[in-house]
């Protein structure tokens, strides 16, 4: 046997348990969650020893996109989009702008370092307390302004039942080609540089199109509802972004402060040479230098806010529409109301959205080794 | 001298089998039993008592004491879905007695008819006819209740109502003229805290605009949830909403309790664990330092939940835990856990001399009132329901729209199978 085909045979072997592994823990569980959401698995007897299960094909996700009951579940979807919106902004940004000015190396900078990760190593569940009290509506943040001789905030940082941005999930078909057009047309930006000719024939122009006819025949599309029901971002839901962004924002500071450690001080010195201003250093050279890390932050960040569960548990508790998670009314769905197919097809939309976050970045990967 | 031999021989097995079953009987018990339950915190010391009451009767078996805490069980009952899908069923737990036991694990054929121990006990005669019917069905008897709560009840001090010169209301007519008044003044006419604590408020008004019977009517499925009735109840309800606090849904139970207490709030309708609140962790006394009654047009009706427990099939130690089950239901130990744990005890007979002024007043309404399940406590409807109960509220607080929640309703209904 020659001596690299044995090491093959080697690696394979001793990767092989791991391989079975993950196949039946990972990938078989996925499977029979898909399995599971395609019946009808709930109600009466749902939890007897061998209970009765019949094959229904998509009725439960038709259900919950569709479906009178469900309107609390699509409340929840657009919260959880609303979540990762604005948790990737504001821990990023923060992140971003703590470790430009601790770049400055200022006195004590390990201490301030130390000080502003420490979030991260509390619990959700932990931190999702605390912030309950500071957010409550008669006390913590509220009452800050009084003691500088100002009447207390009235603000209702996690009850408030305003929303804003409404719009009408009657146009379901209209805004999902909404989405379609504007991921084509992003797209399509992101490729014009390197290949303006393909970038205008397969994502500008049907972006464009399908966007124009979206806006133009909305009207003709058939409705997915029969009556009107407003969604929108809930102000509600700022407290628990404060929360979550306070606990992120110190681990997105670590991420680039360790790229920015790892630029070279000759580059830095050479474009201060060059008569670069400090701003335009950041933003010309070590930002831009930076793409990676900010891709990884991004990922690690948006799998976070789809797994936000402890926190909003803790802030507002299970049943609470304004502030609700799809993750929370997966968990409710199953093991409250025993809907167990219903409960398997809310995670696989959350599977699904994770998704389409994840695969984006694994495909890049890929390409960026294939480049070498 | 053989022969006298062998009949000795004989007379002594005779004797030996005529004692054999008395002494099996007699025989200690011993082994485990895994008690599972959601009552930590506050309501540990109550369960403790009862068990060390079984300890003292059974001192070789080693109990353990399962409890996953969390208010309403909400993570207990999702350990215990996980375990009981695993075929690992634990000896006896934990569960609100009615629909959300009857309609998850009786119909799932989990559980064992325990209508022979209460037959065996004489508990058919002194439980309230209406309990046991709201606890069995056709097939048998479920659960044996530890406790009973009431939920229909309105709480209020005495001296703040004087104070702001109105009184309690017997009607909510009578509060919806005097709560305007009241707002004017700056005061919560009625603290609400988060969701759950809505449904609760929900079937105290509901009950009031519907009446006992076509409440029971309702959850027989005699009654559709979209009829005019209910509409009307819901109507009513949004009424009395417009009297709450708006920042109700970041409040806990407590919360709203304490607003009432200190003067923010001039009424809170709670069950009567909130008189265990105030009397044990607030040092208030009742009658005095809080008053209560029940809610606005329930006089006469008395909205039950019960904790009890109950016996898997599979039970790994079945003779501890029917032992365990003969302890919560007798006149000892129900007496030892209520006082306790704030709650007035299932039997007609119990004594009354170790219960406070709150729980003898209630207890005595037990005994006359009309009795009828709650929903929001699980006797009512079965969780298909109730989880979608909860969504169908927020649907209710966001929209107000009372037609449309109606009709959220029956399709839940319909869903749920209530009444089928």
């Amino acid at each position: 046997m020659r001596e690299a085909s044995r090491d093959r045979l080697q690696a394979f072997l001793t990767l092989l348990p791991s391989i079975i592994l993950i196949g039946i823990f990972v990938y078989g569980f996925i499977g029979n969650t898909i399995w599971i959401s395609m019946t009808n698995w709930g109600g009466d007897g749902a939890l007897a020893l061998n209970p009765e299960m019949q094959f229904v094909g998509l009725e439960n996700y038709i259900d919950l996109f569709t479906g009178f009951l469900s309107s609390g579940f699509r409340q929840d979807l657009v919260n959880a989009v609303y979540y990762s919106i604005m948790l990737l902004a504001g821990a990023i940004s923060l992140g971003m702008f703590i470790a430009i000015l601790l770049d400055q190396k200022p006195k004590g900078e390990d201490l301030l370092r130390t000080i502003f990760l420490y979030p991260m190593s509390l619990s959700f569940i932990v931190s999702g307390t605390i912030w309950r009290w500071l957010l409550a509506p008669q006390g913590g943040v509220n009452i800050l302004p009084t003691y500088i001789g100002l009447p207390a905030l009235d603000f209702k940082w996690t009850s408030s039942t305003r929303a804003v941005l409404e719009f009408n999930w009657q146009n379901l078909l209209q805004i999902f080609l909404y989405i379609a057009a504007f991921a084509l047309i992003l797209i399509g930006l992101w490729i014009l540089k390197s290949n303006p000719d393909r970038a205008v024939k397969r994502w500008l122009g049907p972006g464009v199109i399908i966007g124009l006819c979206a806006w133009l025949g909305g009207s003709l599309l058939p409705q997915a509802l029969f009556m009107e029901e407003t969604h929108g971002f809930n102000l509600a839901t700022l407290g628990i972004i404060i929360a979550t962004v306070w606990q992120y924002s110190g681990y997105t500071m670590a991420l680039y402060l360790a790229g920015f450690n790892g630029i070279s001080q000759d580059l830095r010195d050479a474009a201060m040479l060059d008569g670069a201003s400090e701003t335009a250093y950041y933003r010309h050279i070590a930002i831009p230098m930076l793409k990676p890390i900010t891709i990884s932050a991004v990922i690690i960040l948006s799998h976070i806010s789809l797994k936000m569960f402890d926190i909003i548990f803790a802030m507002t508790g299970p049943d609470n529409a304004q502030t609700g998670h799809p993750a929370l009314s997966m968990y409710m769905t199953t093991f409250r109301a025993n809907d167990f197919a219903r409960g398997a097809a809310i995670a696989i939309v959350l599977f699904m959205v994770a998704a389409l976050f994840i695969v984006p970045y694994v495909v890049s990967q890929y390409r960026q080794r294939a480049r070498g | 001298m053989k022969m006298s031999l062998a009949k000795l021989c004989l007379v002594f097995a005779a004797v030996l089998l005529l004692a054999v079953p008395q002494v099996s009987q007699a025989k200690e018990l011993s082994g485990d039993l895994e008690i599972f339950s959601w009552w930590a915190g506050d309501e540990g010391p109550a369960l403790q008592a009862l068990i060390k009451q079984y300890k003292a009767q059974n001192p070789k078996v080693n109990v353990i004491d399962a409890t996953v805490s969390g208010g309403s069980g909400v993570n207990a009952k999702a350990v215990l879905k996980t375990r009981m899908l695993g075929n690992e069923p634990p000896d006896s737990f934990q569960v609100h007695s009615g629909q959300e036991l009857i309609g998850t694990w009786v119909k799932a054929d989990r559980m064992e008819d325990l209508t022979f121990l209460f037959k065996e006990q004489g508990w058919m005669d002194v439980f309230p006819e209406g309990l046991i019917k709201l606890i069995g069905t056709d097939d048998g008897i479920w659960s044996v209740p530890v406790n009973v709560h009431r939920s229909n009840v309105m709480w209020y001090i005495p001296a703040n109502l004087k104070k702001w010169g109105v009184e309690a209301p017997k009607t909510w007519a009578e509060f919806l003229k005097i709560a305007p008044k009241l707002q004017k003044e700056g005061i919560v006419p009625l603290a609400l805290a988060q969701n759950w604590t809505a449904n609760h408020l929900w079937e105290s008004v509901a009950l009031a605009s519907l009446g006992s019977d076509k409440w029971n009517a309702l959850w027989s499925g005699k009654l559709r949830f979209d009829s005019p009735d209910v509409v009307k109840a819901w109507e009513l309800f949004g009424k009395v909403l417009k009297y709450t606090n708006s920042d109700a849904s970041s409040l806990s139970w407590q919360q709203a309790t304490d607003m009432v207490i200190d003067g923010k709030a001039a009424f809170n309708i709670m069950g009567d664990w909130a008189a265990g609140y105030m009397s044990t962790t607030k040092k208030m006394v009742p009658g005095k330092d809080f008053d209560w009654s029940a809610s606005p047009d329930t006089t006469g009706e008395f909205m039950f939940l019960a904790d009890s427990f109950g016996l898997p099939k599979g039970a790994p130690n079945r003779d501890n835990a029917i032992a365990w089950l003969k302890v919560l239901g007798s006149k000892e130990g129900s007496d030892t856990f209520n006082p306790l744990k704030g709650s007035i005890s299932a039997r007609k007979d119990s004594d009354l001399s170790k219960y406070n002024v709150y729980l003898q007043s209630a207890a005595a309404d037990f005994g006359k009132d009309i009795v009828v399940g709650s929903l929001a406590h699980g006797v009512a409807a079965n969780e298909t329901f109730m989880g979608g109960f909860a969504q169908v509220m927020e649907m209710f607080l966001k929209t107000h729209n009372a037609k449309a929640v109606s009709k959220a309703c029956q399709q839940l209904a319909d869903k749920a199978k209530i009444g089928k």
